[in-house]
């Protein structure tokens, strides 16, 4: 029977450098499931991701992602290892010298000995399913921002991977763009059977998309639950952050001495 | 003062640290070369983008090169009665010294700061961490074929630089000026030892391409991830580069052409 | 740019450099002459070597038939002891006389032979018996000096 967590974080902490980013953290990514990260920026969800996708091992803890736990594995183990998963970066990361073709083909001609009219089939299968076959022969830097992302997003799914990991996918996308990419995510996913973990702060796009979510905050995980759960949920942080109130547990106001002190009027704070 | 001694203590352990970075970035590279040759059809494709693309500037540069030999050259030996040996002199010149120097000095700045410049802009798109997450070694795809295109190419620029440069300086000299044609070549025959002057100028080109390619490869790929971390990135690959090779020209001199018997 | 074009274009680039290499070799270089023929290896001992270095020439009747392969001294004889690579082609009788002399005013030494007379030839690892020593300018101008003041002393003393 296969494991209900696709990937199971304990008690994780990371640091780049001597500061903690991730504290203790504890979470689950059921499979089969499409699930959202939330939080401010700098709240330590992207080097969350990428302690998932196996390209960041923990300083603390354990990361155990699709049956094995990422610090056991020896470099050979790591590549096996992100061949069942598919990465999305956040503006495609698409290899610039190449065409969207080869862009997509890249893993298939690495990873496999598939002569190249399978290859052929395969990749332009995948286009299709972005709805973008007739783009094939273009160079990246002819796409606009939102072509280049599904063209990525064909990219990541090129080896059919277990569990996709999507770095904000949403941002900087015009309202089509972002409902194409958010219809994307859903299909591709209930599609493939795969497993999504999608870092945003895009709430309104992500909210109705997904099966759970998880709220970070300075590096913790504050609230997690189902959609609805979550905004029911009355945790001030995830109030503020759905409704997108300007002053709450994140205050307005950057830390200053009193307002009268700066302006120099002696005596009143 | 303190700070300014503490500033400098640091900037020299950095500096120390980084060198040992880099030595360990060389070893990693040359066991992870077997994909660029594997797979020679990328190593081709630098070898065009490092070596072809500077033909040009490296022809031309030679040709001048030669010329002003030839000029500066006549103008001093005729004052000895010695301008028959100019042949001698620009030869020696080229491949010993000027060959080399000056072809792997526009090299480094012509090609070194593209690899760079190329690397240092995929770090910083993300692309080299995607190619990672894709199980592609990067260094092995990437990095390789660009440091072997660059080894493979800097010889034969050094060598083409030296030939035109002394077809410069017989067009100057015998088809201008009018020094003898034979002298001009019978002289150079004789003094030029294929084992003594050009197989070290051509040694010297080897280790230049070694270094050049070596730090534009590593620059780039250890530039910080911005427009500006790769702006200078691309600054230090030349300003090293050039400053490597003319240290590296000191000591092969100083080893191979010693006097003596 | 497609890949042929490119591949096109290395080839061209790899070919015209190996062909610069080339043409440094042979037209500027000296590969073309004299370096696969057969040799044999015979000794000259000399008082004073002056500048003569290992790979400078070994010339008779100003062409070149050999070359300057080892330098050493012995230390018992307090002489230079030269090994010469003389071309197989080019024999020379064992009375041959080898001088080091200097070629144009201030230019590189290297050793000249003149030929004997003798019946028999030198055979490979033989030793040359005449031989005429480097001229050092020192010795020259300390000569000339003490002729001239020999010449003075004679004047001096016929007056």
């Amino acid at each position: 029977m296969a494991d209900p967590a696709i990937a199971q974080i304990e008690d994780l902490t990371f640091a780049y450098g001597r500061q903690p980013v991730l504290h203790g953290i504890d979470l689950d990514i059921p499979r089969g499931k499409v699930v959202a990260v939330m939080g401010q920026s700098g709240c330590g969800k992207t080097t969350l991701l990428r302690v998932i996708a196996a390209a960041l091992l923990p300083t603390r803890g354990r990361a155990r992602v699709l049956g094995q736990v990422t610090s056991d594995l020896d470099r050979d183990g790591l590549y096996a290892l992100r061949r069942r998963m598919g990465m999305l970066y956040q503006f495609g990361a698409l290899f610039t010298d190449m065409t969207v073709f080869d862009n997509v083909a890249f893993q298939m001609r690495e990873h496999t000995n598939l002569p190249e009219d399978a290859i052929r089939d395969l990749v332009l299968l995948k286009l299709e399913a972005v709805g973008l076959r007739g783009a094939a022969p273009l160079m990246p830097a002819e796409l606009s921002g939102g072509m280049a992302r599904r063209v990525a997003l064909a990219r990541a799914i090129a080896l059919d991977p277990e569990l996709i990991l999507y770095d904000e996918p949403f941002t900087g996308l015009d309202p089509i763009a972002l409902g194409v990419i958010a219809r994307l995510v859903r299909q591709l996913n209930d599609a493939l059977g795969a497993t999504a973990v999608i870092v945003t702060h895009d709430v309104a796009e992500t909210l109705p998309l997904v099966d759970y979510v998880y709220f970070m905050a300075d590096g913790r995980v504050v609230a997690q639950g189902t959609p609805a759960e979550v905004r029911r949920s009355g945790v001030p942080f995830v109030e503020q952050f759905v409704s997108g109130a300007i002053d709450g547990p994140v205050p307005f106001h950057y830390p200053a001495q009193g307002y009268g002190a700066d302006l120099g009027l002696a005596g009143r704070a | 003062m303190r700070a300014t001694l503490t500033h400098l203590g640091a900037m020299v352990t950095a500096g120390v640290w980084r060198l040992g970075y880099a030595a360990r970035f060389f070893g990693y590279l040359l066991v992870h070369s077997a994909t660029a040759f594997r797979r020679f059809g990328l190593t081709v494709r630098e070898i065009y983008f490092a070596g072809v693309l500077s033909l040009i500037i490296i022809l031309v540069s030679g040709l001048f090169v030669g010329m002003v030999l030839g000029l500066q050259g006549y103008d001093t030996l005729q004052r000895y009665g010695s301008s028959e040996a100019l042949g001698v002199l620009v030869a020696l010149s080229l491949v010993r010294e000027l060959g080399p120097v000056v072809a792997g000095l526009l090299f480094a700045s012509r090609a070194g700061s593209a690899i760079t410049a190329e690397i240092g802009l995929m770090k910083a798109t993300e692309q080299l961490s995607a190619m990672e997450m894709m199980a592609v070694d990067p260094v092995a795809r990437v990095v390789a074929p660009r440091f072997w295109g660059g080894v493979i190419s800097m010889p034969l620029l050094a060598a083409l630089f030296s030939a035109m440069g002394i077809f410069g300086g017989y067009l100057v000299g015998v088809v201008l000026i009018g020094v003898d044609e034979g002298a001009f070549w019978s002289q150079m025959q004789d003094a030029v030892d294929v084992r003594e002057d050009i197989l070290n100028g051509v040694i010297k080109s080897v280790v230049f391409g070694f270094a050049v390619s070596l730090i534009a490869v590593f620059e780039g790929f250890d530039a910080t991830p911005t427009a500006e971390g790769v702006s200078r990135a691309t600054t230090r690959t030349v300003v090293t580069s050039s400053l490597a090779i003319l240290a590296l020209d000191f000591v092969l001199t100083a080893l191979m052409f010693t006097g003596g018997n | 740019m497609t890949r042929s074009t490119i591949d096109l274009w290395v080839g061209v680039f790899v070919a015209i450099g190996l062909g610069a290499l080339l043409f440094l070799a042979l037209k500027v270089g000296n590969l073309a002459s004299f370096s696969t023929a057969e040799t044999y290896r015979v000794e000259a001992r000399f008082a004073n070597i002056g500048g003569l270095k290992v790979r400078a020439p070994v010339k008779s009747a100003g062409v070149v038939v050999g070359r300057v392969a080892e330098i050493g001294f012995d230390n018992e004889a307090y002489e230079a002891v030269a090994v010469l690579t003389l071309d197989a082609r080019f024999k020379f009788p064992r009375d041959t006389s080898a001088k080091i002399l200097t070629s144009g005013l201030l230019g590189e030494q290297y050793i000249g032979l003149e030929a004997g007379g003798d019946e028999r030839m030198l055979a490979d690892g033989e030793r040359l018996r005449l031989t005429q020593s480097a001229v050092v300018l020192e010795n020259l101008i300390g000569q000339f000096f003490t002729s001239k003041a020999a010449e003075g002393g004679d004047a001096k003393g016929a007056k």
